[in-house]
């Protein structure tokens, strides 16, 4: 009996010190609560406070309530937002991967499980935003099962699908590794090559389909943003941007959660940063091309001299070609701060491009357009507590899933 | 929401139980013959006319008075919600209204431009395409076009993501966002209910002015030729719908440019499905040709990783 009462508070001790080790990174319940009051977290649970009633009224009383969605502008910011600017940026888990496993880059290594992670994180968000904009949410997994195989978005449904459980499986051996199993962790390193292979495909074809969803209204997108090579625009363009937001990830790592990067990772981040530069420079050449190439091709020229191609040029010339050439500047000459500067402003220009096929320049010629396209406050409320979750949640992981670091006991088992 | 509710429990009733369920069996057979008659006919030759016997409503602008009748009787004949102004209200006319998920079909006002006090008026409200873009874009098979020639969504699979919305050619689709839980599209049904039982649609039976004549598509078209070539003068020469977007079923003539009354005038004449399939059938070669693509990269860069294991990899912190 004194035996039994002894075991058992030992394993209830086991698991305090396991729970405690695991989520609240070792410290007690009144250290980690005190550690959470500083000024980025107010601000977060602020906006979260603020937005909380929004999402509720949302489901209440239903769409027309929160987003300005009529006949002629079913989409709003939110997706523009959301899908269309968002899984640009999260392809960075397929573009870091494939130069590690597929192109043997070997200095990735340290920073593929961070990369991963972003677009794993990424895509589980995009889907979350579908979770607000559906009119019918609860139904999200029909989209599987109805096989409407003319659509290009049922083709986008199950690739992200598909996509999002081969990034979990990839990056499993990170969960495994913080929970400890070694045996499945063999397995699953195993199996990586097959995975990355499958993700370059399934990113492919999906970044290129959320292009190829446009292909059906040529009467509704301005003639300079339609093309028929809206697919290879729509990819080419998530390749720089993943690259781009690569680069910001590991930035972001080594400059706010320094303590939860091994060395390799702090050593590795300069050569990462120009390598991926590079890439992205190159990358963003071909896209500036293809650009030019599909004006030139449906001969577009003539409307660039209309506000809209004002604004077409602004999109080309100052968010493509500008950063474009700060990138490869920076490059270089090995400046790191202008890279990053670079990427970021490459990605914003990315996001400015999906906003414009998205909203800008879609039913642009009927009345009173640019009164319809501006969002109402509660859907850039939602917006904001979408960002502000995501930010929380990515910190929670990689302060303690080992991500940015390397466990000893794991040392070169991927 | 209420108003849309209880209209639709009046309709269920006034059907009875039985009778549209029976009703809704033979359309989910019919659906699922449409949909392998189009895919066999697609394999036999890329170019789909339409259905041969599909109906079609010849639309002759320049008779309209604006009196909408057709919008009265359109709202009873489908127990819509009642109307924020009454039918014989002509202030609505002020602004330029759109079908909704309150309404099927709306007239409205346009300036004749030539010079005539008299506006143009033009009904408006699904035009029922041969190879409609809504079920091209569909991921859930929820459109499906009838022989009959009525295009018919079906909410029961229906998610809501829109996507009928953005590729229909015409901004037809009208999605109820008013509702939370019964979200749905909203558009006319080319009164499929009552062709079937030998009747007009509501809108062509009530017009007082001989605007709409409804009939075979095939016997409107030689129709709205004939009146072109008896009257150069009064109507422009053009059909609207007979080309656009691979053909509607809804068919126009004017006597004033289409362009001027709202009408798409930058379509392609090809059925928007065309556009899309070319990427559609990419996507199988990717599948294909990417694995031995990217499995032969691997391949060749794993021989070069090995060589330089051994030979820097160690040493490279050091060096460092």
């Amino acid at each position: 009996m004194g035996n039994n009462v002894q075991y058992s508070n030992a394993t209830t001790a086991g698991f305090k010190t396991w729970f405690m080790d695991k989520l609240f990174m070792g410290m007690s319940v009144s250290q980690y609560s005190k550690s959470l009051v500083t000024p980025f977290n107010t601000a977060a649970a602020l906006i979260l406070l603020v937005s909380l009633p929004i999402f509720i009224v949302r489901y209440v009383k239903g769409l027309s309530s929160v987003i300005h969605a009529t006949n002629e502008y079913p989409w709003g910011l939110l997706l523009s937002w959301g899908i269309f600017a968002g899984e640009p940026l999260f392809a960075a888990g397929f573009v870091v991967a494939a130069g590690y496993y597929l192109f043997g880059i070997k200095s990735y290594r340290p920073f593929v499980r961070l990369a991963v992670l972003g677009g794993m994180l990424g895509y589980a968000f995009a889907a979350s935003y579908l979770l607000i904009d559906l009119g019918r949410p609860w139904r999200i997994y029909y989209a599987m099962f109805n096989f409407g195989t003319t659509s290009i978005l049922f083709i986008v449904a199950w690739h992200v699908m598909l996509y999002v459980t081969v990034q979990l499986m990839e990056f499993s051996p990170a969960i495994l590794e913080w929970l400890g199993s070694k045996r499945v962790h063999k397995w699953a390193v195993s199996v990586t090559v097959a995975l990355i292979i499958g993700g370059v495909i399934l990113s492919t074809v999906h970044q290129s389909a959320l292009g190829a969803l446009y292909l059906i209204t040529p009467g509704k997108l301005h003639p300079l943003w339609y093309s028929s090579h809206l697919p290879i625009l729509f990819f080419s363009s998530a390749v720089y941007t993943a690259m781009s937001f690569a680069i910001l990830l590991a930035y972001a790592g080594v400059r706010y959660l320094r303590n939860r990067c091994d060395r390799e990772f702090i050593v590795g981040t300069p050569a990462f940063t120009v390598s991926l530069g590079k890439g992205a420079a190159l990358a963003m050449y071909i896209y500036f091309a293809l650009k030019v190439l599909a004006l030139a091709q449906d001969n577009r020229w003539s409307l660039l001299l209309t506000n809209f191609g004002y604004w077409y040029l602004l999109e080309l010339i100052g968010f493509v070609a500008a950063p474009m050439i700060l990138l490869t500047i920076g490059v270089r000459s090995t400046n790191l701060g202008l890279i990053r500067f670079a990427a970021l402003f490459a990605a914003i220009g990315v996001v400015l491009n999906r906003v414009n096929v998205n909203l800008i320049a879609y039913n642009w010629h009927l009345p009173d357009h640019f009164t319809h396209i501006i969002p109402p406050w509660p859907e850039l409320v939602m917006i904001a507590a979408m960002i502000t979750l995501h930010i929380l949640l990515l910190r929670w992981i990689l302060n303690r899933f080992p991500v940015m670091q390397e466990l000893p006991e794991y040392k070169n088992t991927h | 929401m209420s108003v849309t509710k209880k209209g639709e429990r009046k309709q269920n009733r006034k059907q009875g139980g039985r009778y549209s369920r029976r009703n809704f069996l033979s359309m989910m057979m019919l659906a699922g013959g449409t949909a392998m008659g189009v895919h066999a006919l697609a394999h036999a030759s890329p170019e789909f006319n339409g259905w041969p016997k599909a109906n079609g409503m010849l639309v002759d602008l320049t008779a309209c008075v604006g009196c909408r009748s057709c919008e009265k009787a359109c709202n009873e004949a489908n127990n819509m919600p009642a109307p924020d102004k009454p039918f014989d209200d002509s202030s609505v006319f002020k602004e330029k209204r759109w079908p909704s998920a309150k309404t099927y079909t709306v007239v409205n006002a346009y300036e004749n431009p030539a010079g005539s006090s008299a506006p143009v008026y033009r009904k408006i409200q699904c035009n029922h395409c041969l190879e409609p873009a809504c079920a091209t874009a569909c991921p859930m098979h929820a459109y499906t076009k009838t022989p009959e020639g009525a295009v018919l969504y079906n909410e029961n699979v229906c998610f809501g993501c829109r996507y009928c919305v953005i590729a229909c050619p015409f901004n037809m689709p009208g999605y109820d966002y008013d509702s939370a839980l019964d979200a749905k599209v909203v558009k006319c049904i080319f009164c499929h209910g009552r062709i079937k039982e030998g009747k007009l649609p509501a809108c062509a039976e009530a017009c007082p002015a001989g605007t709409l004549t409804f009939g075979k598509r095939s016997d409107l078209l030689k129709l709205a030729r004939k009146r072109i070539m008896n009257n150069p003068d009064k109507y422009i020469d053009h059909i609207y719908g007979e080309n656009e977007v691979g053909g509607t079923s809804w068919l126009y003539l004017s006597n004033v440019p289409f362009k001027n009354l709202g009408f798409p005038d930058n379509l392609p004449k090809k059925p928007l499905i065309e556009l899309t399939s070319n990427y559609l059938s990419s996507v199988p070669v990717i599948f294909t040709t990417f694995p031995a693509i990217f499995g032969m990269i691997y391949g060749l860069m794993r021989g070069r990783k090995n060589e330089s294991d051994s030979e820097n990899a160690p040493h490279e912190k050091e060096v460092k």
